[in-house]
């Protein structure tokens, strides 16, 4: 195979992959900036944005599945998807670039600023990855290896993302960018609480574009828990002091290091002192 | 190599043989001298590219022929003959909204992207479906004003 190839369903897609590297190309928002302007394309590419078995979304065993080539727009279309997800999609980028952007793509370019992981991240989202021969299920958590580097073997594709519908999370979500469309996050805070009679029951905390992979920490999350409610303020120091641990911002051209630390604990304790019983 | 593509443009049925990687943007301006659709940014931070593939917004300087192929493709020039673009067209005079021009064609087929799904929207809608196309020269609000009155007058007739 030279140049661009476009298969007809998703086996042939991988039995190519597997005979021979090739780049994979979805919607190309983010390959297209990459490569787009270069003129000849080293080596082959393999385009599997319209593959049918890559566009679904349905509901199994109390799961929604989501196809890896699902534009943003579909998912943020479909009434399957839970609103929790909804939310990050719904502040990326700009409604043209949503339309072609696939949730797979954003998720495989493992940019640590993607802004799709860290609410997949903290509904425990399992990804499914195929190659010729096998299936493999791993939690989106431990997906990004690095920047830049998806735990993705040669001739694998992602082709779904599995999110589970239970528990109906109570969900805040916030984008530190430099405007509201087409910028970066500085810094992303999911959280997610689950409550009944007013009381929290469980609760997920994750932290994007802070350190090379998402933060997330089950001990805090079960320290936050376990302490009782609501939260004293020196409970929500030490919380705090535990997550600081974890986060490993840097200076780019986007934000600073210590910007980025200072907003993202600030978004904690208010989450702790107020958003969580909200 | 080349490869032929075929796709509706504006309508027409059109066919080349092309490298199936290049932009859609390069497309439509050299090969079809449809030079309506600008190139701002090249990377789809500006919007001054926008069509509507299959009825929806997109950049062109980030889709691939590969990508147009079988698939109708709207630009600036074919919605010149519509009865919305004669709307916005006045709107956007009376309104003050064009001053060089250059993200004017991108701007209406943001505002033709929206008035298509959703004839009636808020202001927040408007601001949310213009968000991805920039102008340096007239600030936004005379843009969202004209396509604020492209809505109005529309649902009146
Ligand atoms: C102006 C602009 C604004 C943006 N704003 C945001 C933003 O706010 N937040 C954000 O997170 N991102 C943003 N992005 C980045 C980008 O739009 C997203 O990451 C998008 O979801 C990528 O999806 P795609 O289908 O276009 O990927 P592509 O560009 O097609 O692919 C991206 C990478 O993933 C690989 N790949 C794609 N699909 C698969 C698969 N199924 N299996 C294996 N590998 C695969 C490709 O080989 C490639 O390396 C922005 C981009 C632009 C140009
Ligand atoms: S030239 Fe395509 S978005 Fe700017
Ligand atoms: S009128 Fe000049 S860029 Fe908008």
């Amino acid at each position: 195979m030279t140049g661009c190839c476009r298969p007809e369903t998703l086996e042939d897609a991988l039995s190519i992959l597997s005979r021979q590297g090739a780049q994979v190309l979805a919607g190309g928002t983010d390959w297209m900036v990459k490569h787009g302007q270069q003129g000849p394309h080293g080596g082959p590419v393999l385009y599997i944005a319209e593959l049918a078995e890559l566009r679904q979304i349905a509901v199994h065993g109390g799961e929604i599945h989501i196809g890896a080539a699902c534009t943003l727009t579909e998912l943020l279309e479909s009434p399957l998807v839970p609103d929790c997800l909804k939310q990050p999609l719904a502040q990326m980028a700009s409604p043209a670039i949503r339309n072609i952007a696939t949730i797979g793509g954003n998720l495989c370019n493992a940019s640590p600023a993607a802004d799709a992981l860290p609410m997949l991240s903290a509904m425990d989202a399992m990804l499914s990855l195929r190659s010729h021969k096998a299936e493999e299920r791993l939690p989106a958590e431990d997906f990004l290896l690095a920047p830049g580097k998806p735990r993705l073997a040669q001739g694998q594709l992602l082709v779904e993302i599995h999110v589970p519908l239970s528990p109906k999370w109570d969900c805040v979500y916030r984008k530190v960018g430099l405007r509201r469309a087409n910028s970066l996050s500085k810094v992303s805070f999911c959280a997610l609480s689950d409550k009944k009679a007013g009381y929290v029951q469980d609760v997920r905390i994750a932290f994007g574009a802070v350190a090379p992979r998402v933060v997330r920490s089950r001990e805090a999350e079960k320290r936050i828990l376990s302490s009782g409610h609501p939260l004293t303020d020196d409970q929500i120091q030490a919380i705090a002091a535990e997550y600081g641990k974890l986060l490993k911002p840097i200076d780019d051209a986007r934000s600073s290091r210590a910007y980025r630390r200072e907003v993202s604990l600030r978004l904690l304790k208010w989450y702790l002192r107020e958003g969580m019983n909200a | 190599m080349d490869e032929t593509i075929s796709f509706v443009l504006n309508g027409k049925p059109a066919s080349l043989r092309t490298d199936p990687l290049r932009r859609l943007l390069d497309i439509l301006r050299e090969d079809f001298a449809l030079t309506g659709t600008k190139e701002g940014c090249g990377q789809g931070e500006c919007g001054a590219c926008a069509v509507l593939l299959d009825g929806q917004l997109v950049n062109s300087c980030l889709v691939p022929a590969i990508a147009v192929s079988g698939k109708q493709v709207l630009t600036i020039e074919g919605f010149r003959a519509t009865p919305r673009y004669a709307l916005l067209r006045a709107c956007f005079e009376q309104a003050g909204a064009v001053q060089c021009g250059f993200c004017t064609p991108g701007m209406l087929m943001a505002a033709e992207a929206l008035l298509r799904r959703n004839p009636a929207p808020t202001q927040d809608e408007i601001r949310t479906a213009l968000s991805g196309n920039l102008c340096r020269c007239t600030g936004y609000a005379a843009i969202l004003k004209a396509v604020e009155t492209a809505a109005k007058e529309g649902m009146e007739r």
